[in-house]
């Protein structure tokens, strides 16, 4: 049982997309960049900004409202690059903000309905309730694949 | 299994065994009297062997062992070296090759070899039925002395004996050791095999009883019995084979050979003790050692000094070195930041500092640069073979000089460079050397000479490859490619004999009459050309007829760095490599002429189709420009070129060669990207994917 408990929390980073809030496994992330020089790459897909240099390594750059088909966001200062790893993929998500690190307790998630809707609701693996926040957890390999 | 971890490592060694034993059985093909040539062949397959069984791969260890047998009787005298067991002990060496590899690429390593382990067994047994009666002799003569000597646990033959005698000549030390197992040792071959690295690292075995292979197979109780020569010193000996565990007991006892004369002469008066002196033995240089032994000697020697130059290395994941690299670009870019502020500041002891400093990391880079690299012998080792085998299959004599085989190139262009390399050989064997017939009419030596060097030069490396032969054949070249279509009747008179050489590597040719299984098969030099080309180098010909060809191949030292143009179209920058540029040139508006709906220029008397990159790449345009000229870079791709029209030239820069990673990949004519001064990343144009 005590076994049991340790497993219960899901240590979750949490950003803002548009007027949602939404949360990606710690495990996953390698870092959180400010906005720096994206260098556009042609002929890839819109929501594929480019790629940047992050410490030496070319990484390329998910804009996740393009990929979730949001309208593009106004305010930049508050913009970060999510780097998260993917088995052996490296790749940076353009959020709104990166708003918190918290522990969610796995009880709490419940499962996303397969329902056929927008494309956001494609991505969504799950929902957490957190007194009265509402955490969408994404599916990050439906995020990265198909690429096109 | 916990065996996986050391597969990585087996599979080196594997390599690097057969690899010895391929080059020594070249050797010994040269001269077959020498037979420390053997000894070395058989160490390497020895060793082979107990890696593989160690391993688990049975088939690998079986053939190894059966080879192992044929070189043991070689060793031993009992059968003479000829071209065909030779034949056979290679074929079994390409086996354990192909099994090595089966087993790098993730298969069990199994393969049907009942072939060559059949013919390994006749060669065996074969000649031992011819050599019945030494054998039987040395037979009796063991007998005999088995009768006498009760101590002693060894009996030797002539062989063996002469090489005893040799050694104690050379100041060696003869012993012979008596190794007791715990009666509850549960691995006893491993215990073998550990006593026997011991020993095989301080001296030679000579003998021991039972046999190597009745050991390794666990068929003995718990004592065994080992002939050595040895510098060490009979304590040190035994102290060091105790450290083995389950170890019980090791007697060690010197030997004086000089008494195996008396062996042969009165058997049966002989005295026990006088044999066994466990003291230093001044050994009277016998008479009677046979020629054999005579040139037995030198080599002796050399398989002495052979044995410790192994040099200090260490195997580092390539991965390791990209990351140490990718690192250190991040200084690079900080220390030109570093150098800006220290000149806004004008801090003269900053500016020292960083002076210093940037000296430092321009000698941090050429070391960097230079781990990657490796000697070309790693490709030009399993050349040898092949030629001897091709010579065979072609009927011909051909003789392949190795020269510079210790020029280093980067590890990335040694991993291409092999298949073009071995398919440029092929074909200077197969079309280039004439038979021996022909030769002999044209009033050449019998044997043609295949010359491959490798050199550096500048910023590249050169790899040639020369024959003999007959050269290339201008009217046949020009029959076959107008017959192909590759030129037309008009154009081919115009084209000078370069030209006409470098026709033999357009696509669609090929000039051999019969398709050959040595080169030809449908993939012609042009596979070859379009490789090197991909490694940012080059190939041309030389060849003057009856006298020889020369393929000269120019590649870069490196493909993590390379020259490029910077171009800018807008506000993006892009990078041309400058391998692929012929010129670059600005052109009037008026210049440019339509022709089936593609933009041409008239470029030195050719026709250039123009390639806008802004519109390749989409490129965003705030404002629609409309300039009198445009910058243009002329590229080429083998015979085609194109223009590339961009707004504007930087200027010519090294950088370092980076890919986009695993989530971008196949992006339509980007090969890469790099990194700039100013931190941001740069994409490298493919010219090959634009035309």
């Amino acid at each position: 049982m005590t076994n049991a408990v340790e497993q219960a929390y899901v240590k979750v980073i949490v950003f803002q997309l548009a007027d949602k809030e939404y949360a990606i496994p710690v495990s996953y992330v390698r870092g959180i960049e400010k906005l720096m020089h994206i260098t556009r790459v042609p002929k890839t897909p819109r929501y594929v900004k480019g790629v940047i240099n992050l410490r030496g390594v070319v990484t390329p750059i998910i804009d996740l409202r393009e990929r979730f088909g949001l309208p593009v966001s106004e305010n930049e200062e508050t913009v970060r690059i999510i780097i998260i790893q993917l088995e052996d993929m490296e790749v940076g998500f353009v959020v709104d903000s990166a708003n918190d690190v918290l522990d969610i307790e796995s009880s709490s998630i419940e499962q996303q309905p397969e329902v056929v809707g927008s494309s956001e609701e494609d991505f969504i693996s799950g929902v957490a309730k957190l007194d009265k926040r509402l955490l969408i957890l994404l599916h990050l390999d439906k995020v990265l694949n198909p690429l096109g | 299994m916990e065996v996986n971890q050391y597969l990585e490592m087996f599979i080196d060694e594997s390599k690097e065994h057969l690899q010895a034993c391929s080059e020594h059985l070249l050797e010994l093909e040269k001269n077959p009297q020498d037979l420390a040539i053997v000894g070395e062949i058989f160490r390497s397959a020895h060793t082979l062997k107990g890696m593989s069984a160690t391993m688990g791969f049975e088939d690998l260890a079986d053939l190894t062992h059966k080879m192992e047998n044929v070189l043991d009787a070689i060793r031993n005298d009992k059968i003479k070296v000829t071209p065909e067991i030779l034949d056979v002990v290679f074929e079994s060496v390409d086996h354990l090759e192909e099994m090595v590899q089966d087993i790098a690429s993730g298969g069990d390593g199994k393969r049907n070899v009942q072939a060559t382990v059949e013919m390994l067994k006749r060669i065996e047994s074969g000649d031992t039925e011819v050599n019945t009666v030494p054998v039987q002799m040395a037979a009796s003569e063991q007998a005999a002395t088995s009768i006498v000597s009760a101590e002693r646990k060894l009996e030797y033959d002539d062989f063996e004996k002469t090489i005893l005698h040799q050694s104690t000549e050379q100041g060696h030390m003869a012993y012979e050791i008596s190794i007791s197992l715990r009666e509850d040792c549960l691995l006893k071959a491993a215990r073998v095999f550990m006593v026997f690295e011991i020993l095989e690292k301080n001296g030679d075995v000579i003998k021991s009883s039972p046999t190597v292979d009745k050991l390794e197979e666990e068929q003995f109780d718990s004592v065994f019995h080992v002939a050595l020569i040895s510098k060490e010193t009979a304590d040190d000996l035994q102290k060091m084979l105790l450290k083995v565990s389950e170890v019980e007991k090791v007697e060690v006892l010197a030997v004086d050979p000089s008494s195996f004369k008396e062996v042969k002469g009165e058997v049966i008066s002989r005295d026990d003790e006088s044999s066994l002196q466990p003291a230093i033995i001044e050994s009277v240089p016998e008479q009677q050692t046979v020629p054999v032994a005579a040139e037995k000697k030198p080599a002796a020697n050399n398989t002495k000094a052979h044995a410790p130059a192994t040099s200090k290395t260490i195997r580092v994941n390539i991965e390791r070195l990209d990351v140490l690299m990718n690192l250190f670009e991040e200084l690079v870019i900080d220390r030109g930041r570093l150098l800006s502020i220290a000149a806004e500041v004008n801090h003269g002891e900053l500016s020292e500092t960083v002076e210093r400093m940037s000296r430092t990391m321009g000698d941090l880079q050429n070391i960097i640069l230079t781990m990657r690299m490796v000697p070309v012998e790693t490709v030009f080792n399993r050349f040898p073979k092949m030629v001897r085998q091709l010579s065979r299959d072609l009927n011909k004599k051909i003789n392949l000089d190795i020269i510079g085989a210790e020029t280093e190139l980067d590890r990335t262009v040694i991993d291409e460079i092999g298949d073009p390399l071995v398919h440029l050989i092929r074909n200077s064997l197969d079309h280039g050397v004439e038979s021996p017939e022909v030769r002999r009419q044209k009033g050449k030596p019998e044997e043609g000479t295949v010359q491959l060097r490798a050199y550096h030069s500048g910023n590249y490396v050169f790899i040639e490859i020369e024959d003999d032969g007959a050269g290339i054949n201008r009217e046949k070249v020009l029959t076959k490619a107008i017959s192909k279509g590759i030129v037309s009747k008009e154009a081919a008179s115009s084209l000078s004999d370069k030209q006409v050489n470098e026709l033999i590597m357009a696509s669609g040719f090929s000039t051999a009459d019969v398709i050959s299984d040595i080169s030809g098969r449908g993939v012609g030099l042009d596979v070859v050309k379009t490789t090197i080309e991909s490694l940012g180098g080059n190939i041309s010909i030389e060849s003057t007829q009856d006298v020889g060809s020369i393929f000269s191949i120019q590649l870069p030292l490196t493909l993590s760095i390379i020259s490029v143009m910077l171009v800018e179209i807008e506000k993006e920058i892009y990078a041309v490599p400058l391998s692929s540029i012929i010129e670059t040139s600005i052109i009037r508006h008026s210049d440019i002429l339509n022709a089936h709906n593609q933009k041409v220029i008239d470029f030195r008397g050719k026709v250039v189709p123009l390639i806008f990159l802004e519109e390749v790449f989409e490129v965003p345009r705030t404002e629609s420009k409309d300039d009198e000229f445009h910058s243009v870079v002329i590229v080429r791709k083998g015979e085609k070129m194109a223009g590339l029209v961009v707004d504007s030239f930087i200027g010519q820069q090294e950088i370092v060669l980076k890919s986009l990673g695993n989530y971008l990949t196949n992006i339509f004519a980007i090969s890469g990207a790099t990194i700039l001064g100013n931190g941001k990343v740069a994409l490298i144009v493919d010219c090959n994917a634009l035309m």
